[in-house]
């Protein structure tokens, strides 16, 4: 069998899966080349993150909770959203660049090879520089678990691991929804910020403290609450505000999954109007 | 003088060419303005109602009117001027006869007097309508609010303007840039008003010229400070301006002698 598919298989043609690879290892060496040049980009990235912590900081020091959660509280739900929407802008934060893609033709050229239009997106331009912010989240997070002294339990593990997980899934599919909404409004990349800039703001917060209608967009439209706040609910004990119960967080595959779909569709009949209207 | 009022109403035009651009603006701000006022009431709750004299609806001002303000002011940066340097179309529009800095700076006041209106009025009645807004009781405060924000305008231009002078002599300032983005919205007010930091940053935001572009036009607008108080932070206001001036100046002529060594 083996022998078969050695044979049938055209010398010259590399798999697909070899393409990407080759394609990514090109991409990370570039980057690595100018090492000062990727230090200073990673610590910048670092620091971003640790100025949108500076609000819940300061916040803070005014008053003794916030949204119902203690300094160390908000602070665990700061890093593992932080962790989660990194590793997602990572791998998908690319897609922010497609109206760039489109005025300088370079859509044209990935429509007509034959890989999946975000699969090339993805490795044309992976920024290994923003590794520098995950990292800021995964250090925040541990150590909350030794600040909070947190009761290790099954449970709890599960949460921990799974969280960023999911997190990660729900903020790529917020990156690519967005990406497919900028095939039909080109000037229109400020338009798709309010869901995967402003949803990323709102995922990093307490959801207990967003207004009651920004809770139902921001958990059962774009579930950015899902990312850190409702896992966090059940890891710490507590129970949710109106409209956000804690047990929701155990949902989180179910809303990873609610969200893909909806990204693929948008995705979908973006690019296929984007085909039709470019001729 | 006027060629460059001519300069300010070309890019007041080409500005407003971008409608769709507008309204996305003026959504995206919306719901961080949501967002922002949502964050900030849940403190005032948590701390029993007021935070450093800031109430619901102080609160409520002060964010609408920062998302008002965000595209006039101009926080974010641009990179025209350090793109020309890059490709040396500077030294075309150095034998220009326009001042360089006067004419950009023209330009940005064209941009700020498109969007000050454009972006700026439906954040604010979309504010008064939901969450509602604190009038100032104060006749003076809008002249007064105008030209303090005709001030912060000023400010945010010649920050921008330093940073890009940067690139004649390196040739990446893009970092720079990232760190100039960083400390400005930390240290400007753009989070959380500088009055509510605590003592050690805030002494170091009003050391720098950020809380002069944003926080300062904010207070003076919204009546936070009336008559002296707000004569006073205009004061420091233009001195900022002349500090940036004085420095801009000096920059744009150490690197005029270095294109000059280079030209040669």
């Amino acid at each position: 069998m083996a022998e078969l598919q050695s044979v049938r298989r055209d010398p010259t043609s590399i798999s697909v899966r070899e393409s990407y690879a080759t394609v990514l290892r090109s991409r990370i060496r570039a980057q690595l080349t100018y090492r000062s040049s990727f230090w200073i980009n990673a610590v910048n990235s670092f620091f971003t993150g640790a100025l949108e912590f500076v609000e819940i900081y300061v916040l803070l020091t005014n008053t003794p909770t916030l949204g119902g959660m203690t300094f160390g509280q908000a602070t665990l739900v700061f890093g593992l959203a932080n962790l989660g929407f990194s590793l997602a802008d990572l791998i998908f934060g690319q897609t922010d660049q497609i109206p760039r893609y489109i005025r300088e033709g370079k859509l044209e050229a990935f429509l007509v090879r034959p890989m999946p239009v975000l699969a090339q997106m993805i490795t044309s331009d992976f920024q290994l520089r923003r590794v520098g912010r995950a990292l800021l989240g995964l250090l925040v997070a541990i150590a909350m678990v030794f600040w909070l002294d947190l009761d290790l339990s099954a449970q709890n593990i599960y949460l921990l691991i799974t969280t960023p997980i999911y997190g990660a899934a729900i903020y790529a599919a917020l990156f690519v929804l967005a990406g497919g909404i900028q095939f039909w409004i080109i000037d229109g990349s400020e338009f798709t910020n309010a869901f995967v800039y402003g949803g990323s703001y709102a995922g990093h917060l307490p959801g207990s403290v967003l207004l009651a209608p920004l809770r139902v967009l921001f958990t059962f439209v774009f579930p950015v609450t899902v990312t850190a706040y409702l896992p966090c609910l059940l890891i710490l004990g507590l129970d949710g505000p109106t409209f956000l119960p804690a047990w929701l967080g155990w949902f989180a595959p179910v809303f990873a999954v609610w969200s893909w779909l909806l990204a693929y569709l948008i995705w979908r009949l973006g690019v296929r109007h984007y085909t039709g209207a470019g001729g | 003088m006027r060629r460059y009022f001519l300069l300010a109403s070309a890019e007041f035009r080409r500005q407003s060419t971008y409608r769709l651009a507008l309204a996305a603006g003026v959504f995206t701000n919306s719901i961080f303005g949501f967002i922002r006022f949502s964050v900030f009431y849940a403190a005032l709750i948590g701390a029993g109602g007021t935070i450093a004299g800031y109430d619901k609806a102080e609160a409520s001002t002060y964010v609408w009117l920062g998302q008002g303000l965000l595209a006039g002011i101009g926080l974010m940066s641009q990179h025209e001027v350090s793109e020309r340097v890059r490709t040396g179309e500077i030294a075309i529009d150095l034998s220009r006869p326009l001042d360089l800095q006067l004419s950009y700076w023209a330009r940005d006041f064209g941009r700020a007097a498109l969007m000050l209106p454009a972006r700026g009025l439906l954040p604010l009645i979309i504010g008064a309508l939901t969450t509602g807004l604190a009038l100032p009781d104060s006749w003076t405060a809008a002249p007064l609010g105008l030209f303090s924000l005709a001030c912060a305008v000023s400010i945010s231009f010649l920050l921008r303007y330093g940073v890009n002078l940067i690139s004649f002599w390196t040739f990446d300032v893009q970092g720079y840039a990232n760190l100039y983005l960083l400390l400005m919205s930390l240290l400007s007010g753009f989070y959380v008003p500088v009055h509510i930091f605590p003592g050690w940053l805030q002494t170091i935001a009003q050391a720098s010229p950020f809380p002069s572009m944003f926080q300062s036009p904010i207070d003076v607008i919204s009546g936070r400070v009336i008559g002296g108080a707000a004569l006073q932070v205009i004061g420091v206001q233009l001195i900022w301006i002349a500090v940036l001036v004085l420095i801009t100046r000096l920059m744009m002529w150490r690197a005029q002698s270095r294109l000059v060594v280079q030209g040669g």
